[in-house]
């Protein structure tokens, strides 16, 4: 099959990017997204030109590090997967397809396709942690975690950082990232002493870095390769507001 | 933690503000349209009704100060909010972005708000502020137990005899139960009560609710321009400062329409 | 030069007590004086700089990845080993040690394994206080799954993201101390070359990914914790950007190179369907359950499978291992596989796979069953080749997994360099010839949280409490030059071919002469070819773009020129091990029914490679492997 690329070239984020047009031909169905672009890298390195950069790493869906959007999609057409695990039979023979990197003020282009999410390390920094000294931990078993509650905490906990939901956002929000994290320890017994101060720091920082404001529209849930649940938003909400009012009215040690 | 930095200036407390001046306004309107339906009912229910708000005096200015910070605050947190996720976007869009999820009413809450809000504005204009503070040109008639009362069924029939009056109502009311049928469900998530137990059927009741309040308003210029509900009152005429005939404001047109069919 | 293992005296199960009530530490007020760099951000990287941070070091963290949590161990399926006999099985230290012993093919340190096997249950038991979601029974209590080479349940999981968890968790605690500002965390750096002051290492020279910038590092020790070195192969199941980059420049400068030899070769993962793939992926051994593996007995046949007769059907792990049958270990797996096809028997448009049928499991247990069992996994095939393995066999085909070799280490994690610590996958020293499935995570956070932090004041508290050296010493200058020359001699270059096709072909050599079974000839054939390989990279290579921006191809130039002398090395170390071993097979030792056959008069031994210059012959150094716990013993699956 061929296909007719529009690639988003940028050469960094000081300067103007352009879509540039570009032909895959004579690619194979099975080929996966970013092997159709290794081809195309291929051929424009033989032909003089510029490989467009793009993020990957593990190329099986987990590492987060792949993020284009494909034809105004997140992670391309598929649901519930990462651009790595989309594959060329999900488009149809001469079909143009759009590339570009998520975009966000609070992600910025690094070149081309590849857009520096290093935003959310700085919120996990802040408080997506449970503090524990190495060494200091209880026997695993000693504290008992029912099995819905465990596996509520992993739908929360599968979270690959890759930043689709922002993407997806017209608000830019990174409410679904923060809701995962913060919500996964949250959920958990271990996370509770810490439980308040995490989400209020969280957001503080999540809010310091730019992203904008959830408007309950949840594209993020939908664009998400590992389908999240806007649940974990409305848990992150709550678990906010009552952190806020209880830091009102506690009392606090001297 | 400033409770009020909270809610004004982190991302999660606008959104909660949001909700529940939200939650104030929808219970306000649906109020609101409850009362406003005793138009089919005999001109004196509805008469009595409004006349009983009037007579309510300092706790009416009270629930209408809170009625208006609630709007106030429901707008301007609004406002902060798009212009922040203006930044957020860092003015840079993509080609074509797929909507994968939103429903058409959440993405045009930008649009729908700020019409229904003008749209209220006009409202008060047109009935409120006219009748606490133009009564002259509001008709009066006299309850059953003999209180002189404005006469506010006429008011109303007056006004919505106007088709263009009936049509603007009409279409704003359908962009505030738009507004609604996001609004409502999203108050939930916004405040943290919306869970994937009942997020479907929250859904449905936020549609089913906004339809019915669209339907129950329409209902009233509806019967007002079908001829189902009438000005009775006998001494309804035209206002001093009036002349039959004159287009210049329509409920001296809709005064001047009335009273040639009777 | 002698390697010293400096395995601490008395028994087995007393030697890591002993070495930690007796060795040195580093007074809490002095750790702060005391600079680590730490390269790699994975396991073993992520939860060593997190507790060596929490202790009071101060450490600087290194990845070439934009956050440290995208390292490859996040993409760990199956699980994690402890002995923590929840299962009440009868699981203990000592099993896990001795399953270990035996399941590397007695090529490890006995003492090395027993301390892993003792600090696994700490591993479990920090994990889950980070919140890792680890799979848990109804009544609340971790549930545990077998794994291959265990009698016992002793593997914790998390679905079918174990490693993901895991790394998360090291990266939330790693996380915690960059935000109190005891690691300070470099990303998009990649390291490209240690520097030695006074023959011991202090500092690295890394490379800004994003802009180009070369930057000099100090400091009083340097870990590395930066992953195995399958991509030496191209096509394997490591991510694409998973290189040996940091450890070859150690070797470089003087590091000894373990087993470079010892590769593991998974047996069920998807067959290359084309010229363009770039990325193997894995189906969890679990599959081999319920499936059955088989080829076509006739050479050259093309029909489906559906259309195959029952008699025309080979079940050859079932003909040649009646007793495990198509659970025969993964090496065995894998070299029965790569026969059949050798023999002109594969499937598929490439003739490289084999079936794994589930169609009598389907028949018998029904497609519910299975689905529950496997579907997520049948869910992956049918993404990746768009076929569905409940209606028609799944083809597989082994691919390169793991590494066993790496820098070689002592009992403290420290490289024959002074002040070099290496950790996980990067060292050798904890899987022999072969790693059991779920070990490589329990090794990593091992070493991360609860060896070296012990082990690392042995060596630091005989550094002296100065400052680290200075960034301006003539060896840092020096280090700066060479990574600044290679990368322009790379970028003006100037030639026709691109630095993947060098990979490609890399790959090739090595694939056919160096993989799942090796011969004198073969090895020798590639230790010709490789080096020609190399001088043509460097006569005609092409690395488009500039230095002072990303530039992928120029990242991987570096990657490829070392993964081309690794790659000659690897097979140097094959070629000397005259024997087969776990993760390596040599063809002319094999028993007369094509059992692998050690040596362990001659072998039982590390291979210890050490740089010698540009053109010269490596040298081969030997640390005898004495087994005072264990006896040697065949491994048969028949």
């Amino acid at each position: 099959m061929n296909v007719k690329l529009r690639v988003w070239r940028q050469k960094n984020n000081d300067t103007e990017g352009s879509f540039a047009d570009y032909e895959a031909k004579d690619l194979n169905p099975n080929m996966s997204f970013l092997e159709m672009l290794d081809v195309v890298n291929e051929d424009l390195t033989n032909s003089g030109g510029d490989p467009i950069a793009f993020a990957h790493d593990c190329r099986e869906g987990i590492c987060g590090t792949c993020s284009c959007m494909i034809d105004g999609k997140a992670h391309g057409p598929e649901t519930g997967v990462a651009t790595c695990q989309t594959y060329m039979r999900s488009f149809k023979d001469g079909d143009t397809i759009t590339v570009e990197p998520f975009k966000a003020a609070a992600f910025p282009i690094i070149k081309d396709l590849v857009s520096d999410r290093q935003a959310f390390d700085k919120i996990q920094q802040a408080g997506g942690f449970i503090s524990v000294r190495t060494g200091a931990a209880p026997d695993a078993n000693a504290i008992p975690i029912g099995k819905d509650v465990a596996d509520l905490a992993m739908d929360a906990a599968s979270c690959i950082g890759c930043g689709a939901c922002v993407a997806a956002c017209k608000n830019s929000s990174a409410m679904l990232f923060v809701a995962a994290k913060a919500g996964q320890l949250n959920l958990l017994p271990q996370g509770q002493p810490e439980k308040d101060s995490r989400v209020l720091n969280m957001v503080a920082s999540m809010d310091e870095a730019g992203f904008g404001n959830c408007t309950n529209q949840y594209e993020c849930s939908a664009a998400c390769p590992k389908l999240i649940s806007e649940e974990f938003i409305s848990k992150l909400n709550r678990d906010y507001m009552v952190a806020s009012v209880k830091t009102l009215f506690k009392a606090k040690a001297l | 933690m400033n409770i009020l930095h909270v809610l004004f200036k982190t991302s999660i407390g606008k959104k909660v503000v949001m909700a529940v001046t939200g939650l104030i306004l929808v219970g306000f309107v649906i109020g609101h349209l409850v009362g406003n339906l005793q138009i089919f009912l005999p001109p004196d229910k509805i008469n009595a009704y409004a006349h009983f708000l009037q007579g309510l005096g300092g706790a009416l200015w009270i629930v209408r100060l809170v009625l208006l910070v609630t709007l106030v605050l429901h707008v301007y947190v609004s406002i902060q909010l798009v212009l922040e996720n203006r930044a957020a976007r860092g003015g840079e869009f993509y080609a074509d972005q797929k909507t994968l999820k939103a429903s058409y009413a959440s993405r045009t809450m930008k649009y729908s708000g700020p019409i229904v809000f003008f749209f209220i504005l006009y409202h008060l204009l047109h009935f409120t502020v006219r009748a606490d503070f133009a009564g002259a040109v509001v008709p009066e008639t006299t309850l059953a137990d003999g209180t002189h009362v404005h006469d506010i069924h006429s008011m109303m029939v007056l006004a919505f005899q106007n088709i263009w009056v009936s049509l603007a109502y009409i279409v704003s009311i359908g962009l505030l139960s738009l507004h609604l049928s996001h609004g409502f469900s999203s108050l939930f998530q916004s405040i943290g009560l919306r869970t994937r137990a009942w997020s479907d059927f929250l859904s449905k009741v936020a549609v089913v609710v906004s339809i019915l309040y669209f339907l129950g308003n329409v209902a009233i210029p509806v019967g007002v321009l079908s001829g189902a509900v009438k000005v009775q009152n006998p001494d309804v005429k035209l206002a001093p400062t009036c002349a039959a005939g004159c287009e210049i404001c329509p409920l001296a047109t809709a005064l001047a329409a009335n009273q040639s069919e009777n | 030069m002698i390697l010293d293992s400096k395995i601490p005296e008395g028994p087995l199960v007393e030697k890591w007590k002993n070495h930690i009530a007796h060795g040195k530490l580093v007074n809490p007020a002095n750790k702060r004086k005391y600079e680590i760099i730490i390269v790699g951000s994975g396991l073993a990287g992520a939860s060593a700089a997190a507790t060596l941070g929490e202790l009071g070091y101060n450490v600087k963290c290194f990845s070439f990845h934009d956050s440290p949590r995208r390292a490859h161990s996040i993409a760990a399926q199956g699980g994690i080993n402890a002995a923590k006999n929840y299962q009440n099985d009868g699981d203990s230290v000592y099993r896990l040690f001795y399953d270990t012993i035996k399941g590397g093919d007695y090529r490890s340190r006995e003492a090395n394994v027993y301390r892993l096997a003792e600090v696994s249950e700490n591993i479990i038991d920090q994990c889950a206080a980070q919140g890792v979601p680890f799979a848990r029974e109804y009544g609340g209590t971790l549930s545990n799954r077998s794994f291959g080479g265990a009698q016992v349940s002793r593997t914790f999981y998390a679905r079918g993201q174990t490693g993901q968890q895991l790394l998360l968790g090291a990266y939330s605690s790693l996380s915690r101390q960059i935000g109190l500002g005891t690691v300070e965390m470099f990303c998009n750096q990649e390291m490209l070359e240690l520097v030695i002051v006074d023959g011991e290492a202090k500092g690295i020279i890394t490379r800004n990914v994003n802009t180009g910038e070369v930057q000099r590092h100090s400091a009083h020790a340097v870990v590395l914790g930066t992953g195995g070195y399958g991509n030496v192969f191209n096509l394997s199941t490591y991510a694409r950007n998973s290189n040996a980059t940091a450890a070859w420049r150690a070797y470089r400068k003087g590091a000894t190179f373990a087993n470079p030899c010892y590769t593991q070769i998974h047996p069920t993962c998807i067959p290359v369907s084309g010229d363009y793939q770039s990325k193997l992926t894995l189906m969890s051994e679990s599959l081999r359950n319920d499936g059955r593996i088989w080829a076509p007995k006739k050479v050259g046949d093309k029909r489906q499978p559906n259309e195959i007769p029952e008699d025309e059907r080979d079940y050859y792990l079932e003909r040649k291992y009646p007793s495990f049958g198509n659970l025969a270990p993964r090496d065995i797996s894998s070299r029965a596989a790569k026969e059949a096809c050798d023999e002109g028997r594969g499937v598929g448009e490439t003739g490289l796979g084999v079936y794994l049928d589930f169609s009598d499991a389907i028949e018998r247990l029904g497609e519910d069953t299975i689905r529950e069992r496997y579907g997520n996994l049948f869910d992956i095939y049918k993404e990746i080749t768009n076929e569905s393995a409940y209606e028609t066999p799944m083809r597989i085909y082994p691919a390169v997994h793991y590494t066993m070799g790496g820098l070689w280490v002592d009992y403290n994690l420290m490289s024959n360099l002074p002040g070099l610590f290496v950790m996980g996958e990067a060292n050798f020293s904890d899987h022999g010839a072969n790693r059991l499935g779920a070990s490589a995570l329990m090794q990593g956070l091992a070493d991360g949280y609860f060896v070296l932090p012990y082990t690392i004041p042995h060596y630091l508290a005989d550094v002296p409490r100065d400052p680290a050296p200075s960034i301006d010493l003539p060896e840092f200058l020096e280090a700066e030059n060479e990574v600044k020359e290679r990368t322009n001699k790379l970028l003006t270059n100037n030639g026709t071919q691109s630095v993947k096709s060098f990979h490609k072909r890399l790959g090739e050599i090595m694939w056919d002469h160096c993989g799942m079974s090796r011969t004198k000839e073969g090895l020798e054939k590639a230790i010709e070819l490789i080096p020609q390989l190399r001088a043509e990279f460097w006569k005609d290579v092409r690395v488009p773009g500039e230095g002072k921006e990303l530039n992928q191809a120029l990242e991987q130039a570096g990657r490829v020129i070392d993964f081309m002398e690794l790659g000659e090395l690897m097979c140097r170390d094959a070629l000397a091990r005259e024997e087969s071993c776990g993760g390596h097979f040599r063809s002319e030792h094999q028993h007369p029914d094509g059992e692998a056959r050690r040596d362990d008069e001659k072998f039982a031994h590390v291979a210890a490679w050490e740089f010698k210059g540009e053109s010269e012959m490596p040298e081969r150094h030997v640390e005898p492997l004495i087994y005072e716990e264990t006896k040697f013993t065949t491994r048969s699956y028949k």
